[in-house]
């Protein structure tokens, strides 16, 4: 490593500084906002007069949390299970890539390919109707099943690139050394490959969490509707005030989640990004 | 599929046991691969397919008895319709400003990534990746809430800057409210951009660049010849899929315009029609033709900059 001369340390310091206002700003921008009061929405400051809880009062205790604690709920157990299915199905299929040989294997990586990038609008109103048809419309599995479209694809691709880099020699050597089959898959291929599996459920996860059109299209009531879609749909307390207050404290609520597990995991989540993507 | 295999397999007394090794391996791979296979089909060739067949009807939920079948003439009605080029419009210019903008930004902040010292390097990388975790909505919000002329503390802030005073409604126009919601796409998006180019970058060959380094190259020239050329691939698929990301936007015109003051999108239009006004037969010709819109967005970079998706995503 270079040593750096105090220009360059200053240089380092202000790029830094840029980069992580550009990062937060945003994010702070909404929690001081969380924080104001309703009558001090419109003063033009960005951080609030007097800080107040009042309105993470309003959606865990008050007036709107029949509004946001339901789609809590649902945001959380609607995304890990789509999360925890397309994780399941995607290391049996990256498993199959990455270790047997056999046709249409890159048939398989290009419909991966193919379904990431589809427009969901496309698929949403066909759903729309048929969810209508058969029940499943404002249900969680209504939710799930449209999900997988968004969590798979990238679930293969991402665990496709990990196994393609496991020595699987490992396993013949273990066997070689009197495991058995499954003793050398459990102790020698399942430590290695646990770490992509992890990744990928996370940026799964995020994936699935983030969504919108399939949120606010395929759902009516607390139901099933998730926190994006439930975010559109908040009310002021009275007819003639804004719900601001009550919005920005959701949306800091789920984003807490998200950033906690992005210091956690910052570096596996990079490699995740960047292995599915192109094959560093 | 196995039967397939079998046929192709090598008759030859030889090789069969090899062939029958490689037809259980083959069923195995099916087996193990094929359900991620169905499911992906399923939730997305079987919707396309039947928005295709629905878009053909004059099919509303309004009134389902009525369904007719009308031929490609609901093709006609949103074809003739000035909303659907106002939307098309909007959401290429959407993708054009953000792609290129996000290019530049991100390929800025790879670069920075790239060459920071490790201990920076983590900083970096986990605050880039913060706007990538946060919801879009949530991100809509945040910008929405910063340039509301009620809320916001935007205006001022930069009432010095002409055109920016306590009066401007950023959300009453289409070019303000236009820019506020690409500044958030952007924000949004950049980090995954940005982490693409740094796999690009780390895989150009650091010999090269110190070659031309010593031959007296200056930066400007390194980047141009050396390390660009080097990362074409990267950048390629970045691009496509940025543009195809940012060609389906949603999200944040939905929060923070609806659709207001010429700021409709494809995605939105499609989903007023079918959703909310529940023109099922209108709503899917539309739906089929941003699909068709995202096919030739694919095939025109795949042909024109020959951008091979496989292999620069690692499957060789």
């Amino acid at each position: 490593m270079r040593t750096m001369t105090p220009k360059l340390r200053i240089w380092w310091g202000v790029i830094t500084v840029l980069v992580l206002v550009y990062a937060l700003f945003p994010v702070f921008s909404i929690i001081a906002t969380s924080f104001k009061l309703p009558s001090q929405l419109n003063l033009g400051q960005f951080l609030p007069k007097t800080w107040t809880w009042s309105n993470y009062e309003q959606i865990l205790t008050g007036s709107a949390k029949d509004l946001f604690l339901p789609a809590l709920r649902n945001s959380i157990g609607i995304s890990l299970i789509a999360t925890a299915i397309a994780v399941v199905l995607a290391t049996l299929a990256a498993y199959a890539i990455a270790r047997l040989d056999f046709p249409g294997k890159r048939l398989i990586l290009t419909t991966a390919l193919g379904v990431s990038i589809f427009p969901v609008v496309s698929i949403v109103t066909p759903l729309f109707n048929l969810w209508r048809n058969i029940g499943l419309y404002d249900t969680w599995l209504g939710l799930i099943i449209p999900y997988l479209s968004l969590t798979l694809p990238i679930s293969i691709w991402t665990l496709a690139a990990f196994f393609r880099q496991i020595p699987w020699e490992l396993e013949q050597a273990a066997q070689v050394d009197g495991a058995t089959a499954w003793q050398a898959f459990r102790k020698a291929i399942v430590p290695l490959a646990a770490p992509g599996v992890f990744t990928t459920a996370l940026i799964a996860f995020f994936i699935a969490w983030n969504d919108f059109v399939y949120g606010i299209s395929l759902t009516s009531t607390s139901a099933a509707r998730p926190v994006p879609a439930a975010l559109a749909f908040f009310t002021g307390a009275s007819q003639f005030e804004e719900p601001t207050g009550a919005i920005s404290a959701a949306a800091v609520i789920v984003t807490v989640p998200v950033v906690i597990l992005v210091l956690l995991f910052q570096r596996q989540i990079v490699s995740g990004l960047t292995q599915g993507a192109v094959k560093g | 599929m196995s039967a397939d295999v079998a046929t192709q397999a090598p008759a030859r007394a030889p090789k069969k046991a090899r062939s029958d090794r490689a037809r259980s391996e083959a069923r195995l791979g099916w087996w193990l691969a094929g359900p991620a296979f169905v499911v992906m089909l399923a939730v997305t060739i079987y919707p396309i397919l039947q928005a295709l067949y629905d878009s053909l009807f004059n099919y509303r939920l309004t009134a389902p008895d009525d369904k007719a079948f009308i031929g490609l003439n609901n093709y006609k009605v949103v074809l003739t319709d000035s909303l659907f080029w106002q939307s098309l419009w909007v959401t290429t210019l959407i993708m054009i400003v953000s792609v290129v903008v996000e290019l530049l930004l991100g390929f800025a902040l790879a670069l920075v990534m790239h060459r920071a010292i490790t201990s920076l390097r983590g900083l970096l990388r986990t605050a880039i990746l913060v706007p990538y975790g946060i919801i879009t909505v949530v991100s809509a919000f945040a910008w929405f809430y910063a340039f509301d002329i009620n809320s916001g503390f935007i205006n001022h802030w930069f009432d010095w800057v002409p055109g920016i005073d306590p009066n401007l409604n950023w959300f009453a126009h289409q070019g303000t409210s236009l820019s506020v919601i690409i500044a958030s796409e952007i924000w949004k998006t950049t980090p995954f951009i940005s982490l693409l180019l740094l796999a690009g970058l780390s895989q150009v060959p650091t010999e090269l660049e110190e070659a031309a380094e010593v031959d007296g190259a200056t930066w400007g020239q390194r980047l141009r010849r050396v390390v660009l050329p080097n990362m074409k691939a990267a950048i390629m698929v970045a691009v496509l899929f940025r543009a195809l990301d940012a060609f389906r936007i949603f999200d944040n015109v939905y929060i923070m315009t609806n659709g207001a003051n010429n700021t409709n999108v494809l995605s939105l239009l499609a989903y007023n029609t079918s959703i909310n006004r529940l023109e099922i037969g209108l709503g899917s010709a539309i739906s089929v033709i941003l699909f068709l819109c995202v096919i030739l967005i694919c095939f025109i970079a795949i042909k024109l900059f020959k951008v091979d998706l496989a292999s620069a995503r690692g499957e060789g």
